[in-house]
């Protein structure tokens, strides 16, 4: 980071969470400052989801912090959380869209229900959209089943950015595509959170993708950040576990855990 | 391997069970008391759950009714007294199986549903994904839900109680020889307003335990397909028990009298 830091925009310290006796964070330090795009690189199975389920609140972290704009968000409830996720946007794994609603329905859904929009004013803003995304109008009134996956996946990056959020979480963004319309929506991602001048979190275990939209790259590996670092420096981490991870070699130090 | 460790972990599994079902009612109902309300998925849940049982319903109801008057009919013949038959039907319905067929229908029917659609908008995270619009999915996937159920369970159960006399009606006419105005006229004269009151109040508890059921169980399912096919069936297993139960609570402590 060039410019001096002031507060970042997130930041947790010693995040922690369990499930039962399986340890799935040990302690998570991570900071993004304003603007930037991280990347958070690891296997199958490493917290990857979990970390960010923590941020947004869907899951609770035992111990540890996190601040959102410094400010300590780990414990707030009911509208105070509602009004701290109106600065976030999330593109889910699967996409995740709304099967009982159309597609603008879906993109537009947390303008009218989050905020209170009007349902036309709202139907606009989404067409706009899903336009930045590469869809045209014909399919707005679409229901997501009838969208092929590539298109589910553009929908849900129209529905993260419709209420220009300040934070974009992208989750798994490129996985069960092929690597087209991968880099379709990696070219995607970067142009629309330059338009929109978001501060991304990604996870991914796409080494390709991970270059192309990250400014910074962080590598979770049992529960713990083991490198962090800008991503042109990766290919020179001297990290073994890094090294094995982004050439994707089965011999190294990481042993595949067969058995979760 | 301590031999009190699995009774302990059944224990302690079933408690927080209880415990998170708990927490799951509070949050629920509280929710239904504060904005925003979502007025029109209120009105289609009703639709769904209380109009389109509607069929399933007065079938059962009608057969329920018609096998009633006969086996009163049998029962009363060793004693002469046959012509007993259009009272205890329409005790018999209004107080007890109007309701019960009713809420075993619409468990059947509606919380496999309610699970089924809520299970899969999980295990799809969809549900993370209404958070993360700053949507709270209890108050837009659960109160429409409860609340529609509570309100169309007594409304079937009104339905229900005529079609299921009336079965008895016309097995009692058809069938077993009763003058059609004399049935009725003994079928008005002796039923009372507390029993068709208690049980609209029994019906409006069975939609309770429905809708409670079906969000619980789906909003808790795991995994993928499976997962879903185990929440819905919990969800009315659970459903049918606990109406069963709460039937027998219901008679015994308010309406025994």
């Amino acid at each position: 980071m060039s410019k001096p830091a002031g507060i970042p925009k997130i930041e947790l310290r010693g995040v922690k969470k369990r499930f039962g006796s399986k340890v799935v964070l040990d302690g998570i330090d991570l900071k993004l400052e304003s603007g930037s795009s991280l990347v958070v690189i690891g296997g199958s199975g490493t917290g990857k989801s979990v970390t960010i389920k923590c941020v947004l609140g869907i899951l609770r972290p035992d111990s540890g912090q996190i601040f959102v704009d410094g400010k300590d968000v780990t414990r707030i409830r009911g509208r105070e959380r509602e009004a701290m996720l109106r600065k976030f946007g999330m593109l889910f794994q699967g996409a995740a869209l709304f099967d009982s609603l159309s597609v603008w329905e879906n993109v537009a859904f947390g303008l009218i229900q989050g905020r209170g929009m009007a349902r036309k004013k709202a139907r606009d803003i989404a067409i706009q959209k899903l336009a930045k995304v590469g869809l045209g109008p014909e399919v707005a009134s679409l229901s997501p089943a009838e969208l092929s996956g590539g298109m589910q996946k553009r929908v849900g990056l129209a529905r993260a950015i419709a209420a220009d959020p300040e934070i974009i979480f992208f989750d798994e963004p490129t996985t069960g595509l092929d690597p087209i319309m991968a880099d379709v929506i990696n070219e995607l991602i970067v142009n629309t959170v330059r338009d929109v001048g978001a501060t991304t979190l990604s996870i991914t275990h796409d080494m390709v993708s991970a270059r192309k939209i990250a400014d910074r790259i962080a590598m979770l590996y049992k529960g713990k950040i083991i490198w962090h670092g800008p991503t042109k420096e990766i290919d020179a981490s001297g990290n073994p576990f890094v090294d094995q991870f982004i050439h994707g070699r089965a011999e190294g130090p990481i042993k595949m855990e067969v058995k979760a | 391997m301590n031999f009190f460790a699995p009774i302990g972990r059944a224990f302690l599994t079933l408690l927080a069970q209880i415990g998170g079902l708990t927490m799951f009612t509070l949050s629920a109902v509280s929710s239904c008391f504060r904005p925003p309300v979502y007025w029109l998925h209120i009105v289609r849940q009703i639709m769904r759950i209380g109009y389109f049982s509607l069929p399933v319903v007065g079938l059962t109801a009608f057969f329920t009714g018609g096998v009633l008057a006969l086996q009163i009919y049998i029962g009363g013949n060793r004693y002469g007294a046959e012509a007993i038959v259009p009272q205890i039907v329409v005790l018999g319905i209004t107080r007890e199986l109007g309701p019960v067929i009713a809420g075993l229908m619409v468990a059947g029917r509606v919380a496999a549903a309610i699970a089924a659609e809520i299970g899969t908008m999980r295990v799809t995270e969809q549900i993370d994904a209404l958070t993360t619009l700053a949507t709270n999915p209890i108050k837009y996937l659960v109160v429409p839900r409860l609340v529609a159920a509570v309100v169309s369970m007594p409304i079937l159960v009104a339905i229900a109680d005529s079609i299921g006399v009336f079965g008895g009606y016309v097995v009692s006419t058809q069938s077993l020889g009763f003058s059609g105005g004399i049935y009725l006229k003994n079928t008005v004269d002796f039923v009372t307003n507390q029993d068709v009151t208690s049980g609209l109040i029994k019906a409006a508890v069975f939609g309770f335990i429905i809708a409670l059921m079906g969000c619980y169980n789906g909003f808790h399912s795991k995994g993928g397909a499976q997962g879903v096919g185990a929440a819905t069936t919990n969800a009315v297993v659970s459903a049918s028990i606990l109406i069963l139960a709460a039937n027998y609570l219901l008679t015994s402590i308010l309406f025994s009298k």
